[in-house]
């Protein structure tokens, strides 16, 4: 692969955070020196590992028994909320 | 009389013979903290009224009965805060109990106050810390290590007999090491992890900090086991932790990976964890060169698998639900953008950037998948290691304590601080750091001592072997 090619502004985006132009123009050049680093992974031979590797020691697809049980209280699970109404969560609104 | 400073396993001889009370113990620890924490600012919270409240009510007979725990403050306790060292979390105030403060509470521990950590758990010298930058008891010009900084350090300042962590890549294990105290990282799936703020959800464990492996072998006895909430906790029975130490070393075979003695380790940490090694040799254990061919590429594996994880994990902390909103958000979206500006220190966004980036579309295989197949390979190198060894022993930290301030400017070298602890996390077997000397500079070494799955019992056994024969762990910080 060649040299990665991070746009900061862009993934943060994504990411759905707002980032000062000096945290972009810092993060650039330090988050370049940590992917310059693990370009290290591309020299490594992995064809012995399937293509998804799964350990097939680990359990999957854990369920628990299905019983009925009280859930947490809404005055619990609103406890820190931001802005509540009418044991709601308020937002923004979104349709005009 | 100086009850801050003795172990779990003194303290519950004094409580058994009526000598002293539980209150007595938090009155002292209170007394402490009162003197030293100003420096040391190992507590982010201690709330003594409720402490000498549960002390007062606590049930002695059982296995930790009125024995205070610290409690790093990512994990969840019922209407206390619990911040994760975040502005984000600031006012966050837990609905309900993690499984291991449930468990602590059924043994009858006193939860005395919540220790500070690098923010999210993001860190290697608890500087990332929204609120306030913790010391090391041993030099306070230096760091304590992450991201349990604050229960290491509150231990080896005896604020604390014991405290809870949690280890993603080394965070229980680094700060033991460098504050000269036990901290151990049971199995993937040995401890429930319900309750815990997840940062890398294939990762984190939680694990004690204690003075003693007498006293971590008790605390795991508490918090290991099945939860039925907790889907990666592992039905595997959970032994006696404590029934099996005592026994000898001889006959027992250590495995010294040859990756692990690296040109650059600082030259008096290697001779302190050869010395300790040699002692092993001594009575009787064999030692066995053997080789983790993948060791070099840890740090690259960790640094891509744990931020892609902590970029979905912390997805969840957008304005929304819980925790801090920012006010000067007008529309759906900027609440979630000005919220996470705001909310986030520098570390926790850098790490969620590269998280988001590996993860994203075309950057995909080439990161992402590429590093989950090198961690096979990671795995299969411990799995092979332990056919010709026990356990293996190395040090826990390449460099000793370093001054704040000195890495914080470049990230990749704050990385590299975890080059020993990393792979135990991606391989996901179980590890104790126990102090086995100084540097001449008298800042506190670690040696390593990793086990398979499942196999404490035997980490533990080997750990307090050494330690009955070597008091590091009575020797006190400067304070």
């Amino acid at each position: 692969m060649n040299s990665p090619s991070l746009d900061v502004a862009y993934v943060a985006g994504l990411a759905r955070m707002e980032l000062t132009p000096q945290e972009e123009a810092l993060f650039q050049t330090q988050l370049s020196h940590v992917l310059d680093y693990v370009q290290q992974l591309q020299q490594i031979d992995v064809s012995s590992v399937p293509d998804t590797p799964v350990d097939p020691t680990l359990p999957t697809n854990v369920l628990r028994e299905d019983l009925l049980k009280d859930s947490l209280p809404v005055a619990d699970a609103l406890l820190n909320a931001p802005k509540k109404a009418n044991n709601l969560i308020m937002m923004p609104k979104i349709v005009e | 009389m100086s009850l801050h400073t003795l172990t779990i396993k003194e303290l519950k001889a004094k409580l058994a013979a009526k000598e002293i009370s539980s209150a007595d113990i938090v009155r002292s620890l209170i007394q402490r903290i009162e003197s030293v924490d100003g420096r040391i600012k190992g507590y982010l919270r201690v709330n003594a009224e409720d402490a000498l409240r549960q002390a007062g009510q606590a049930d002695l007979s059982k296995p930790l009965g009125g024995i205070p725990i610290a409690i790093k403050d990512n994990i969840n306790a019922r209407g206390e805060l619990t911040t994760c060292g975040s502005r984000i979390l600031e006012n966050f105030h837990s609905p309900y109990d993690a499984t291991v403060i449930t468990k602590l509470k059924n043994a009858g521990a006193v939860l005395l106050g919540r220790t500070n950590m690098d923010e999210f758990a993001m860190g290697s010298s608890t500087e990332h810390s929204a609120f306030q930058k913790t010391a090391n008891p041993w030099n306070t010009d230096c760091i304590p290590g992450g991201s349990s900084g604050g229960s290491a350090a509150v231990v080896a300042a005896d604020e604390a007999i014991a405290s809870l962590g949690s280890d993603t890549g080394g965070s229980i294990r680094q700060p033991a090491a460098l504050c000269g105290c036990v901290g151990l990282k049971p199995t993937y799936g040995r401890v429930s992890r319900y309750g815990l703020v997840a940062f890398a959800s294939s990762l984190d464990q939680i694990g004690p900090f204690s003075k003693t492996v007498e006293d971590s072998a008790l605390l795991l006895n508490v918090i290991a086991g099945h939860d039925p909430m907790e889907n990666t906790s592992r039905p595997v029975p959970v032994p006696d932790y404590s029934a099996g130490l005592g026994r000898s070393v001889k006959g027992l075979k250590i495995g010294i990976p040859k990756e692990y003695f690296i040109d650059g380790m600082n030259p008096e940490i290697e001779a302190a964890v050869r010395k300790a090694i040699d002692w092993f040799a001594g009575q009787g254990a064999e030692i066995v060169e053997i080789s983790l061919p993948h060791t070099q590429a840890a740090i690259a594996v960790y640094y891509i698998i744990a931020t892609a994880e902590a970029s979905a994990n912390l997805a969840r902390f957008d304005g929304v639900r819980y925790g801090k909103r920012a006010s000067d958000a007008t529309d759906m979206i900027s609440v979630y953008r000005k919220t996470r500006a705001q909310g986030f220190g520098s570390e926790v966004k850098r790490r969620i950037i590269l998280g988001t980036y590996v993860l994203s579309s075309g950057y995909y295989d080439a990161y992402y998948n590429r590093a989950q197949k090198v961690r096979q390979l990671l795995r299969r190198d411990f799995t092979e290691a332990f056919k010709k060894c026990d356990l293996i022993f190395t040090p826990t930290s390449p460099i000793p304590a370093f001054k704040a301030g000195e890495k914080t400017q470049d990230p990749l070298q704050m990385y590299l601080a975890d080059i020993f602890t990393i792979a135990v996390n991606l391989a996901e077997v179980c590890s104790v750091s126990i102090p086995c000397g100084f540097t001449s500079s008298r800042l506190p070494v670690g040696l390593q001592l990793i086990g398979p799955h499942f196999e404490e019992a035997k980490l533990l056994q080997a750990a307090h072997a050494y330690e009955r024969s070597h008091d590091w762990f009575k020797q006190k910080a400067p304070l």
